[in-house]
Parts: C-alpha cells; structure tokens; sequence
C-alpha cells in the first residue's frame, strides 16, 4: 500500500513534468496553429544552460533561471526568424521546418557541450525525504517539483482566465482572423505566447537536470509522450493538458511498476514479465488511440477548432 | 495538383525527364565498375530503396493529403518479417505453430509486403477516424508503439536488432552479388512507380484528390471517403512493407532504429524535397537525400547541423521540391 502511494506521487510528478511541456506546445498550437516539434530542443537546451551554470556558479537556482532564460531567447529567435512564417502553412511544412530545427539543435548541443551525457546532483537544501504518512519516505525534490508544477498550473489558469493577456490567448484560440481584425498586435501576441512556452519548456528541462541524465535527443522521447497528453486532452485546451499530463504520468508510470505483477496472475513469471514489459512501454500509446476512437477531438477539445 | 491549362508545352518532358532518370539509374553500376567504386552502388542501392518507401508514402501523403508520421512502422514490419522468417529457417525452428521460417525471396518478400499491410490496416482502421493535428500525432503514436513493441521481442534481439546471416535466395542469379541486387531493387521500384502513377490517375486517385481538397464535397457526392482513404493506406504500406524487405537484405541486419519516428520523419523528408504529390519527387528526394548525407558525412561528422538547416530553406523557399524544378507543370500547382 505503501508502496503504491510512492508510484502514485511518482506519476503524479511525471505528470507535472509533461503539463509544463504541454501547456507551451498546446497553446502555440490553439493560438498560432503550429505544430513544434522543436519544443523538445528547448526543453533540451533548459536542461543544458541550467548544468552549465551550476557548474560554474554552483547555485542550482541560477541554474534553473539560466535555463529559463537560455530556453526562451533561442525561443523568441526561432519565433522571430522562422516559425512566424509558418503559421500560415499547412502542417507538412511545419513539421518538416521543426524537424530541420531539431537536426540543427542537438548537433549544436553536441557541438558545444560534447556527446557525454551530463548529471547534476540533487540541490542540497531539496535533498532527502520527508515522510508525507508514517513509514513512507519520499524524495524532497520530487515533492518540490510536483508542487512546482501544480504553482504552474495555477499561475496559468489566473494568466489565461483573469488577466487582459489571457483574454487576448482565449480570443486567438477561438478565431485568430477576428482578433487581428478587431486590431490586436498579433505579432507580439504570438511571440509572447512563444516565449512563454518556451519558458514552460526550459523550466521543466532545468528542473529534469537532477532526475535524468541531461544529454543529446532527451527532448525528442519526452516530446512524442507530450504529443500523446495533448492530443488526449484535446489540442489548444489548457484543461486537456492537465487532464492527459497527470492521466498519462500515472498510466505510465503504474503500467511499469505493475503490469507484470498483475500478468503474473494469469500466466507464467517469465511470460508476465516479458509481455508485462512490452504492454507497460505500449500502454499510454493504446490509451491515446481508445480515447481517439471514443472522441476524435480528445477529452476537453478546445473551442473553435 | 498537376496544373490542366489548355496548353501543356511541357507534355514530352514530363516524360522525358523520367524516362532519363531511369536510364541514369540503370547505368550506375557500369559507371561505378568503370571508376572502380563499388561502394557508389551500395550508396544507390539503399536510395532506390528508401526511394521505394517515400513514393508510397505520397501516394497518402501528396495524393491523400494525409499527413503521416509513422510510415516507418511499415518499413519495419517489413524488415522484421524478412529477418524473423530468416532467423527461424537458420534456427530450423517455427514462428509458432505451423509456421515454419523461410530464406527464399520469392516467400519472404511477399509475406513482408502482406505484414505491412495488415499493420497499415490495423492503424489505418482507427487513425483515419481523426482529422489534421490529431491524424499526425496518433499515426506517429502507432508507430511509437510498434516500436516499443519490437524493442521488446528479447527473442529477436530487442534493442539490439537481429543480424540476417544472408540475403534471401531467388531462383535465378546471386544474391550476394550487389548489381544484380541493385537492378532488382530498381525493377521494383518501377514496377511501384508505374503502378502507382496508373493508380493516381484512374478514378481511385482522383477520388483521393478530391477527398484531400475538400472531404464534404466528395461526401455529398457519394463518395466513401473512408474506404478510399483506407485502401490508399494500406496500399501506401504494402509498398513500404516491400522496401523494408529490401532493406533488410540489403543492411542483412534489421533493428528497431529502423521504425523509430526520426526514419518517419526522413521519409517524409525525402517526399517533400522532392516534391510532394508527384511520384517522381520523391524518387529525387530519396536519391538526394542519401547522397547529401553521404557527402555532408565525408566533409564532417556534424552533417546534421547542415543539413537541418537545408531543410528549413527548402521549406521556407522552396516549395516544390525537385521535381519542380526537373519537371514543370508537376506538384502542388496551387502554392
């Protein structure tokens, strides 16, 4: 039982690492209709600037910052010379220009930081673990990143629901044209929006340092899992990202701890594990296509599309 | 679409132009024999083949209007079926039951290109019940899974892929020997291209066109939409399935990196440096392609940070790839 809560607050900070990527890429796609498959390079290049500067300043909080920042100008540069030509082409020119951008970004990566994967330790004063119900231990840093993100997806509903700005983001995901029509600088509008989901990008990059091995291609696997939230959740939906962010972190991470084990009723060890396995790295890619043929448009589809 | 004025002064070079390539194709291997570099008939042989897979992925692609991001899981099902029979007829074991495993081309071949297509049906079922965005993320979701899936198989290898010990036998001739290999993957090749070509222009493709243009009017028309668009997929993984096959006794080593979402994202690559919806294009796209890498590769070990870049130039400015250039009045005349 125990045991089991340890998976559940696992998924639930997986869950949190794929909403900060996922708010960015929803909204650049409800607003600007692109589809960015770079967003795992910024998520990537978060990760890099934030080792970088704790190597040198040993301060993980500059790190972090650093990584914001460094995640957003390379956003607010790609923004500015080639995604704002794309908004109005069709997704095959989207997805081959972001591709091209991908290439480009991890071989720069490789260039300047050399192909050795990095590993950053674990801020001291977030080391530990604190027992959240008795005889229970959990890391510190993870708690800290699930409430990282959960002060994420509040400061994003207040944003989107309660500010001027978001009332800005809410009317360009229901008709661009409209809006632009109406005589709002849509220009800074887009790349604003960019730069805040690069921003999302480089904050879960940075925070990911101390949990996996920062390297080369790490935005690309977590990219396609993003790919998966939002789709469940419904494209251009902030809701939806929360909603599939924590659904798949928690399918996946309980799939992997327990699909075997449960297999194990109905077959042999050696078969249970084998196909528990398979069936556990497979699971969230079924869950997304039972969703798709349940509702086409994801759970909480965005108005307007 | 190809652009249908009055006046068509392009007509005999539209022609010309591949009939040309195909005759620059055939000569390769003489050339290279003549300028002693065996290995320029390696190099073309692995882009007739990845040519092979790119003209069936803009039979959906180009024609349908579907843009899909797991083509590479039919290439790999293909590979695998090749190398799993092969495993099987070496380890003198069966598949399961009944299913005994097999070298010979004229068995394997077909069976990949059957496997494929039962995989596209499968995926094609359920992706082409969505639209736009979603069509493109859960196809490259089902090619994730297929992944995932054969990573899995410890017995064939998991992530380390299976090594064919050779490649299958045909009836007449060598298979090791590497031209006779090359002119079978280029018979192939046409015979898909001129299929397909033939396919394109009967009413089956048009439907298709229509359908990418604007679906409720071919609806209203009485169209099954769907099925048409099933049938494209399938047989755009058919094909694929094939280059797979070919692949694999080509490499005589198959591995998951063959279906991950990079080689779908290469595949469509090649379609739209060559020019989407033309047939041809992707012929040049796949050629080109392989041979830029091959040449970027030789000048430094960081080619992508090049070649990255070409792509987004060739998307931002160059919109209708190679064959617009080789082959005026072709591609997507309403850019």
């Amino acid at each position: 039982m125990l045991l089991f809560l340890e998976q559940i607050l696992n998924g639930l900070q997986f869950g949190v690492m794929l909403f900060l990527l996922a708010a960015g890429l929803t909204l650049v796609f409800g607003i600007m209709g692109l589809i960015n498959l770079a967003h795992g390079s910024l998520y990537m290049i978060g990760a890099f600037v934030c080792a970088s500067i704790l190597s040198l300043t040993g301060s993980f909080a500059l790190g972090v910052l650093g990584g914001l920042a460094g995640a957003a100008l390379v956003g607010l540069a790609i923004e500015g010379t080639i995604l704002r030509r794309l908004y109005a082409r069709g997704h095959l020119d989207q997805v081959l220009a972001t591709f091209g951008l991908i290439l480009f970004f991890n071989e720069a990566v490789r260039i300047g930081w050399g192909p050795r994967p990095l590993f950053i330790d674990v801020p001291a004063a977030l080391t530990g673990t604190v027992e959240l119900v008795p005889g229970a231990p959990y890391p510190v840093y993870r708690l800290a990143i699930i409430a990282a993100g959960l002060a994420v997806a509040a400061f994003l509903w207040w944003l989107v629901q309660r500010t001027r700005l978001g009332m800005l983001i809410r009317a360009g995901a229901a008709d661009r044209e409209m809006l632009a029509a109406l005589g709002v600088d849509s220009r800074r509008l887009y790349a604003g929006v960019f730069a805040l989901g690069a921003l999302l990008a480089g904050l879960a990059g940075a925070l990911a340092g101390p949990l996996l091995a920062v390297q080369v291609g790490m935005g690309e696997n977590i990219l396609i899992l993003t790919f998966v939230v939002i789709v469940i959740g419904g494209i251009g939906s902030i809701r939806g990202a929360v909603a599939g962010a924590l659904l798949v972190g928690l399918v996946d991470t309980l799939g992997r701890a327990y699909l075997p084990t449960v297999l194990r009723l109905v077959a042999d060890p050696a078969t249970a594990d084998g196909v528990g396995r398979a069936l556990a790295s497979m699971l969230i890619y079924l869950l997304m296509a039972a969703v798709l043929v349940w509702r086409p448009t994801g759970l909480f589809p965005a108005h307007g599309q | 679409m190809a652009s249908s004025g009055p006046a068509r002064p392009f007509v005999s070079l539209r022609r010309a132009t591949p009939l040309a390539g195909l005759a620059l194709l055939l000569a390769v291997p003489p050339f290279a024999h003549a300028i002693g570099d065996a290995y320029l008939v390696n190099i073309l042989t692995r882009g007739v083949i990845l040519a092979l897979a790119a003209v069936s992925l803009d039979l959906i692609l180009g024609y349908g209007g579907l843009v899909s991001f797991g083509h590479a899981a039919f290439v790999g099902a293909g590979a695998y079926t090749v190398g799993i029979l092969a495993f099987h007829a070496r380890a003198g074991s069966t598949v399961f039951d009944g299913l005994h495993g097999t070298q010979a081309a004229l068995a394997a071949w077909p069976a990949a290109i059957v496997v494929a297509a039962l995989l596209a049906l499968v995926i094609g079922a359920l992706s082409l019940r969505t639209r736009g965005l979603y069509f493109i993320m859960i196809t490259l979701a089902f090619g994730q899974m297929v992944y995932f899936l054969f990573t899995s198989l410890e017995r064939y290898g998991g992530d380390d892929g299976l090594i064919l010990w050779q490649r299958s036998a045909w009836p007449l001739g060598d298979p090791a020997d590497g031209t006779q290999f090359y002119y079978v993957c280029v018979a192939l090749l046409l015979v898909f291209v001129v299929f397909l070509r033939r396919t394109v222009d009967a009413r089956f493709g048009r439907v298709l066109r229509g359908a990418a243009e604007n679906e409720r009017r071919m609806r209203a028309l009485g169209f099954p939409v769907y099925r048409y668009r099933l049938a494209a997929f399938v047989i755009a993984g058919a094909g694929a399935g094939l280059a797979g096959a070919l692949l694999a006794n080509q490499d005589t080593f198959v591995s998951p990196e063959l279906l991950g979402w990079r080689q779908s994202g290469e595949l469509m690559v090649m379609v739209i440096l060559g020019g989407v919806g033309t047939l041809y294009g992707p012929v040049l796209g796949a050629l080109g392609l392989v041979l830029l890498e091959e040449v970027l590769s030789g000048w430094t070990q960081h080619w992508m940070i090049i070649l990255g870049p070409v792509l987004i130039v060739v998307v931002l400015f160059a919109r209708r790839g190679l064959a617009g250039w080789l082959l005026p009045g072709s591609g997507r005349g309403d850019d």
